[in-house]
């Protein structure tokens, strides 16, 4: 049983008064439950559009997009919003933080729209979350008043909060310095692996990449795999054009 | 139905976090609003006072709906080709009719004068002798006292109700102790003695004494004067030499006044004998179809419902400016599961909590205002004495157009808001 399966997705827009413009032709993904998986690809390669697929905020042009082994397309608009809610965290670049609401505040918001215990004891839960990202002490302070690394924290914590079993992380340290994303990647990790989460990470930083255990490479809308062995993972990267010394040695010991 | 709780629980207490966070901006918008609905509570409820104020002096000058008048006169072709009714057979047959059809509200109306011995001498006082039952029909408010009682005809010193004037003028004596005037017909010594009962307001145009006797009352002091006419109160008076001629008025059920008057004619006629004419009519405000006031409510309408649409042009234009602020928030939220309904529903909530508030302070507003003397006098004109209250439809009224106007500012945004792309609004 895979948690997300897509087989032969294309995804085409058509712009005002242009020909239709193919954003991801044929891709094939799939990711069981606790998998890691990293996509990197360049800017315009399609990665958002993979992420709004993956995130079931679109529909794929052809082909099957399954969540929990069901199609997408037979989901209600209601239901994929509730089941993305439930099942799906977001860990974005920009944080993307409400301005003005503390952090327990924004740690508090996807409860809102859990029900039952979720939504009642909300406040306790994301307390107790804030306080297993290390930020059991910020609880009532403003994004604006948190530093880079404290605010993306504030997001991860935010992202688990309803126990999702898929973590989509869209370049989850590209707005902090290279010690900060470090620390932020080990955390995902740390809190991925306890709570069983799958976890897909799409970065054009191949460091961060490598911390997974099954690598895709997305170019021009298609989608390969990168991973075959350590040697020649760590050989495309280089090919690349990208320094892999930020590399850990996650897909080996995770 | 769990989910609909927590839903909607949900909802208001992000609408609550939304307002608390954007103070400014809401307290800004929400004055316009606030403007909006004062002014429209307040044009409905001046509109309704200055109706109700026209509608009670209709009725103080011309009876209340349905009043019907009736007055006959003699063409001179009748038995004998006297030209003059004979006051007491009218006056008999006004009586027959009343009891017949049932009538309780009816009066004879008589205008005259008397002498009135006021200590700075004698000074014809201008009388309007009418039956008990008028002082119903015309709304006649007494300030000091009261109106005649059925038993006041009985008594033998004639009673008076007095303008304000005519009260002041002899002392404005304490009603309880029963002060006498005393009284003589038209260019006679005043000698009869009559006891003041009551005491009315008076406008602000009016300058001289004036006073209210019961018509017998009156025709009895007018016959004990040796130059006046005797006979009865409707006789007594040749209408052509400028004297005294007696209206009848009767107030009916609306819907009973038309078949009312082909009787009132043919029992008349009958009882007064060939030569008479009889004419029976409607005088008051409402004979000119359902609603004599239509024109000033719709103008009145009119206004304020531009008003209303003004504030709410106002509203929308802020919270479409605002929403396209929020798009980066709405995808947020929309990433982590907030339906496309839940997002409608905070956005539109937003909009109607505010905006009821702000209708709640604009109506408190509005009242303050209707109420304050110095509007009271600017409306009034001196013209009337007893205010209506606030109308309790010109609040309610200002509290629905804040919704509705809340709800309709917020349906535009609330559309924007749920058109939103998720990711594109999250990565821009």
């Amino acid at each position: 049983m895979s948690l997300l399966h897509l087989s032969e997705v294309t995804r085409t827009v058509i712009p005002p008064d242009q020909p239709a413009l193919t954003i991801l032709n044929g891709v094939d993904l799939t990711v069981e439950p606790g998998d890691r998986v990293s996509i990197v690809g360049r800017s315009g390669s399609g990665k958002s559009t993979l992420l709004n697929l993956m995130g079931l905020l679109d529909q794929p042009t052809s082909g099957t997009l399954t969540f929990d082994d069901r199609p997408v397309k037979s989901y209600s608009s209601a239901e994929r919003d509730r089941v993305r809610g439930a099942r799906i965290g977001f860990i974005f670049q920009q944080f993307n933080l409400l301005p003005g609401r503390t952090a327990l505040e924004n740690v508090t918001m996807p409860l809102l729209y859990a029900s039952g215990t979720q939504f009642w004891r909300r406040k306790a839960i994301a307390a107790e979350m804030l306080e297993q990202v290390g930020l059991g002490h910020r609880l009532t302070s403003l994004p604006d008043r948190l530093s880079g690394g404290e605010q993306q924290r504030v997001a991860i914590a935010r992202s688990l909060v309803r126990g999702p079993s898929l973590i989509l992380a869209d370049e989850p340290t590209g707005a902090l310095d290279l010690d900060t994303g470090q620390t932020v990647m080990e955390l995902i990790d740390d809190v991925a692996t306890r709570t069983g989460a799958a976890l897909v990470i799409i970065t054009h930083d191949p460091a961060i990449a490598t911390r997974a255990r099954d690598h895709y490479r997305l170019d021009r809308g298609v989608l390969r795999r990168a991973d075959a062995g350590v040697g020649e993972r760590t050989a495309a990267l280089a090919a690349d054009g990208a320094g892999a010394s930020g590399a850990g040695a996650f897909g080996a010991s995770a | 139905m769990k989910r609909a709780l927590t839903g909607f629980v949900g909802a208001v207490l992000e609408a609550w976090q939304e307002l608390r966070i954007h103070r400014t901006r809401v307290l800004l918008s929400l004055i316009g609003v606030a403007v909006a609905v004062c002014s429209l509570t307040t044009v409905v409820a001046l509109g309704a006072i200055v109706q109700q104020a026209n509608e009670e002096l209709s009725e103080r000058s011309s009876g209340r709906p349905a009043t019907l008048y009736l007055s006959a006169y003699s063409d001179g072709t009748g038995a004998g080709g006297s030209a003059e009714i004979d006051g007491e057979l009218m006056d008999a047959t006004w009586a027959e009719t009343l009891e017949r059809y049932d009538v309780t509200y009816g009066s004879r109306v008589l205008s005259g004068s008397q002498n009135v011995g006021f200590v700075d001498g004698i000074v014809p006082v201008g009388v309007q002798a009418v039956d008990q039952p008028y002082g119903e029909m015309h709304r006649v408010r007494v300030s000091e006292g009261a109106w005649f009682t059925p038993g006041d005809a009985l008594q033998l010193a004639p009673r008076l109700i007095v303008n304000q004037i005519f009260w002041e003028r002899i002392g404005s004596p304490d009603l309880a102790t029963h002060p006498t005037v005393k009284l003589g017909g038209q260019g006679a010594q005043p000698t009869t003695i009559a006891v003041v009962t009551g005491v009315t307001p008076v406008a602000s145009y009016e300058t001289e004494p004036s006073m209210f006797m019961l018509v017998d009352q009156f025709a009895a002091v007018q016959a004990a004067d040796p130059t006046g006419g005797g006979g009865g109160a409707g006789g007594f008076a040749d209408p052509f030499a400028g004297g005294a001629q007696t209206q009848y008025e009767m107030w009916v059920p609306p819907a009973l006044a038309e078949p009312l008057i082909p009787l009132l004619q043919r029992d008349f006629t009958a009882a007064l004998g060939e030569g008479v004419q009889v004419d029976v009519f409607r005088q008051d405000f409402a004979q000119y179809g359902d609603d004599p006031f239509l024109v000033t409510k719709l103008v009145v309408g009119g206004i304020a419902v531009l008003v209303l649409l003004l504030g709410a042009l106002g509203l929308v234009n802020i919270a479409l400016v605002t929403v396209k602020q929020r798009v980066r928030e709405i995808g947020i939220r929309r990433s982590f599961g907030a339906t496309a309904g839940r997002v409608f529903f905070a956005v539109m909530m937003e909009s109607v909590v505010a905006t009821v508030a702000a209708g709640i302070a604009g109506v408190v507003a509005a009242v303050l205002i209707v109420q304050s003397p110095w509007v009271r006098d600017l409306v009034g004109q001196g013209m009337i004495t007893d205010f209506p209250p606030f109308p309790v439809d010109a609040a309610l009224l200002g509290l629905v157009a804040a919704t509705a106007v809340g709800a309709l500012a917020g349906l535009l945004p609330a559309l924007v808001a749920v058109r939103v792309k998720v990711i594109d609004a999250i990565r821009y």
